[in-house]
């Protein structure tokens, strides 16, 4: 008796104390998964650049049409040779402890992206051979060659900066406790846990700041963080699933916005990286492989036509989409005459995929389809990090990767397919090709860029070093309750402008 | 005293052979962070680092003198002290595992000293029929079904999240309720079969069969003479199960986006983080051996005769 008592009284008290505490509006996000260091810097993983867009501001942000507007910079003007670039800076601006925001703080901060050991921005800002303070307020970036997709790697984590003063102090912890010049300041983190940030009060644009208070919180679990946004437990999650979507739909206090992503989902193909390139070398092979793939029943089939059939380095709503060449139909009896041609009628390859639903089910559908034109493709399944260590050996005839996609098409094509690219594992080279993206990166007028990218589109298809295969929708799920969010391309929720 | 200096080569062990299996593993930490979008100059800048590239017995011996020191470096992935991961994530862990131990103990030695004294009655069948349940329900069902009703539908309790108990008490009990309840209620099924089974032999033997004939209350023969008899084998199960719980509860803590143990363990393989996996299985594997002392001295508290015969 006295045992149910208590127990009864201390469900009681639990249960009231479940209503909130206090008046302060927050704004809790559910994140796919933990971000990596929040340093700018040092950080690599896509979910760190969520907390970025609300902890640190950038010299430039992207809208949803992905133009590049001003953030902490308000202008930029070229040289006449594109080799240098001068920025002019927001006045009036501080870092969350107060220190003022400069043509110095630039300095500082391009510095620290370029020499920090173990920095991921090098490769992105790597052609800024330095930096010059022409005053308080005006920084002019000289570079080693021309680069204008520089401006598209400044409106990311290159271009974010922060308080020289806390960089000093904190050297290599700086991510455990960043300081930087956002809407809002840093609070605390419970690894695994929660990233708690507060409203910034001395924020240059604190008009547009509406909430108290920000949480992000990872789940890993799709189905746990969908129930805890049903629940009112969270009141947005990032990326979520296709199949998810439904749900979302059918409820009513909920809403979900969808923007097609920048990136790409790919198999890589092994053209010439070692003893496996044997089994695809043939481009005539690789044209047949292509021709086999019906990608609109496969996105239909697989992702109930939530994502959209790509074929190319851009997704078909870009505008740097060659129009000309379309997703194509589906051609067996043509990939059979082709694979007659190269001698080969019956070609094997094993592609390698890590244990992840989209990409297996995806995986699935195309061996089936491959079959009915004669090719075998055997699946191996591997660990993601083993597997991309395979694709930097060369251990792989083919492997199924994906790309998160940059504003920029610089971003998208260079480092993939140059012959010089990092992430090039096919080691694909032409020259031509070569050539032609080289030349994209010099110029600033887009129209020119196009038809440079249109014809390196064009060799693309022709000699097919990888796959491109669909392009995923970003979906954000949000209660009804906030208003003022608009989706971006980049799936990075912007929390300046949110309201409940 | 001669099973704590034991502890110390067993240790030693584990150390050793967590570094050697993780190395087994393809890609290293520098791969790992950099992910699809690798950048070379950078991996080797901080493989350069973090002494990756270095002979193993050399990355070996430099993270033990650093162990000796009492520094266990940094996480690779979020840089943050690894001391600092395993004093905010213990206590998370040990509130989990005792909650759940809590309510398996509850239920478990409750039901399963029943279902022996009603051996083959209704009751039994039942009680033998919940276990089995509890046992066989996979975690993560389990565990987003409870979501649903009491979060999502009743709206009682939150669906996912930690507080900690010296932040606010009673949202650390609402946070903590539902995976101790998923854990618990499995421990719960493997304690009352292992009760169970324990009365019955206890109940069978001689002293149990004079004790009645001596006209003593059937409850002190079922509570005095069998069940402290009967507890031996349910204390050792219940150090092994507290341990397992202690080395985290994956799943669980997964679901319910508890930032604990396990899912630190997992996602430092997945990341190659190998600070925190050897900092996380050596805290394990000490838990793991102080709970088995303890057990030991359980045994003693239970059972007199075993005072007397060491």
């Amino acid at each position: 008796m006295i045992v149910t008592r208590i127990l009864t009284a201390l469900l009681a008290s639990v249960l009231l104390a479940t209503a909130p505490a206090s008046a302060e509006t927050v704004l809790r996000i559910g994140l796919n998964d933990d971000p990596d260091a929040l340093d700018p810097t040092i950080s690599r993983a896509y979910v760190g650049r969520l907390v970025f867009a609300a902890l640190c501001d950038k010299l430039f942000d992207v809208t949803p049409d992905l133009k590049i507007v001003p953030q902490l910079a308000t202008s930029y003007e070229w040289s006449a040779d594109n080799r240098s670039v001068v920025l002019k800076l927001r006045p009036a601006v501080k870092f969350h402890d107060g220190e003022p925001f400069d043509a110095e703080a630039v300095r500082f901060n391009i510095d620290r992206h370029l020499t920090t050991a173990g920095s991921f921005r090098k490769s992105e800002i790597g052609e800024i051979k330095s930096v010059d303070v022409v005053n308080d307020l005006t920084v002019r970036l000289n570079l080693s060659q021309p680069l204008v997709p520089l401006l598209a790697a400044l409106t990311d984590r290159a271009g974010m900066m922060v308080s020289p003063k806390a960089a000093r102090e904190l050297g290599d912890k700086f991510g455990t406790r960043p300081v930087c010049a956002g809407p809002f300041r840093f609070v605390e983190r419970v690894a695994q846990g929660k990233i708690v940030l507060q409203r910034f009060a001395d924020y240059w644009d604190k008009a547009n700041v509406h909430v108290d208070r920000v949480e992000f919180v990872p789940i890993t679990d799709s189905t746990a963080r969908l129930a805890s946004l049903r629940s009112g437990d969270l009141q947005m999650i990032e990326r979520v699933s296709p199949t998810d979507l439904a749900q979302i739909r059918a409820d009513s206090r909920l809403k979900i916005f969808g923007v097609p992503e920048l990136g790409f989902q790919v198999i890589r193909l092994n053209v010439a990286n070692g003893p496996k390139s044997k089994a695809l070398a043939d481009v005539r092979v690789r044209q047949a492989i292509d021709l086999a793939i019906d990608r609109a029943a496969l996105v239909k089939a697989v992702f109930n036509d939530e994502y959209i059939a790509g074929n190319q380095f851009v997704s078909p709503s870009s505008a740097y989409y060659n129009k000309k060449f379309p997703v194509r139909p589906r051609d067996v009896a043509r990939a059979k005459q082709l694979l007659r041609e190269a001698g080969q009628p019956n070609p094997s390859f094993t592609l390698i995929l890590p244990p992840e639903r989209d990409r297996q089910e995806a995986a699935q559908v195309i061996q089936a389809m491959l079959a009915e034109a004669g090719i075998t493709m055997t699946l191996q399944s591997q660990e993601n990090v083993t597997m991309l260590e395979a694709g930097k050996r060369g251990d792989f005839e083919a492997y199924f990767t994906f790309w998160s996609g940059r504003p920029d098409p610089d971003g998208n094509i260079f480092t993939h397919y140059a012959c010089k690219g990092a992430q090039n594992d096919s080691h694909y080279c032409n020259a031509e090709f070569d050539a032609l993206v080289t030349k994209a990166r010099q110029v600033a007028d887009t129209a020119q860029r196009k038809q440079l990218y249109d014809k390196a589109t064009e060799l693309l298809l022709r000699d097919v070093p990888a796959l491109h295969l669909w392009h995923r929708r970003v979906f954000t799920g949000l209660s009804a309750r906030v208003e003022g969010f608009t989706p971006h391309p980049d799936g990075i929720i912007r929390v300046k402008g949110l309201r409940f | 005293m001669r099973r704590l200096v034991v502890l110390v080569p067993t240790l030693v062990i584990v150390s050793v052979l967590i570094f050697s299996l993780q190395k087994l593993l393809p890609g290293d930490a520098a791969t790992a962070l950099a992910g699809e979008e690798g950048d070379t100059a950078a991996v080797a800048a901080i493989r350069a680092k973090y002494h990756l590239d270095r002979p193993v017995t050399v990355q070996y011996a430099i993270w033990v003198g650093k162990i000796v020191r009492g520094d266990f470096g940094d996480s690779l992935r979020s840089r943050i002290p690894v001391a600092d991961l395993i004093v905010s994530k213990l206590p998370v862990t040990v509130e989990l595992a005792t909650c759940s131990m809590l309510i398996a103990l509850a239920l478990g030695v409750p039901a399963g000293v029943l279902s022996a004294t009603r051996q083959g009655r209704p009751l039994d069948v039942a009680a033998n029929f919940v276990a089995l349940s509890g046992l066989s329900v996979p975690h993560f069902w389990l565990g987003i079904m409870l979501i649903l009703l009491f979060a999502v539908q009743l709206g009682w309790l939150p669906a996912s999240g930690y507080v900690p108990p010296w932040d606010d008490w009673r949202r650390n009990l609402t946070t903590i309720l539902l995976p101790s309840i998923v854990l618990g209620t499995g421990v719960a099924g493997v304690m009352m079969r292992h009760a169970r089974s324990a009365m019955l032999q206890t109940l069978g033997a001689d002293y149990v069969r004079t004790a009645r004939a001596k006209s003593v209350p059937e409850r002190l023969v079922v509570l005095k003479h069998a069940l402290r008899n009967a507890l031996i084998p349910v204390i050792t199960l219940g150090a092994i199960e507290f341990g397992r719980l202690l080395s985290g509860a994956v799943l669980t803590e997964q679901i319910f986006a508890i930032p604990g143990f396990g899912k630190l363990l997992v996602d430092g393989v997945f990341n190659r983080d190998y600070a925190v996996v050897q900092a996380v299985v050596l805290v394990s594997a000490l838990c793991y051996l102080l709970l088995n002392l303890l057990a030991d001295i359980l045994y003693f508290v239970a059972d007199p005769r075993l005072r007397g015969s060491s």
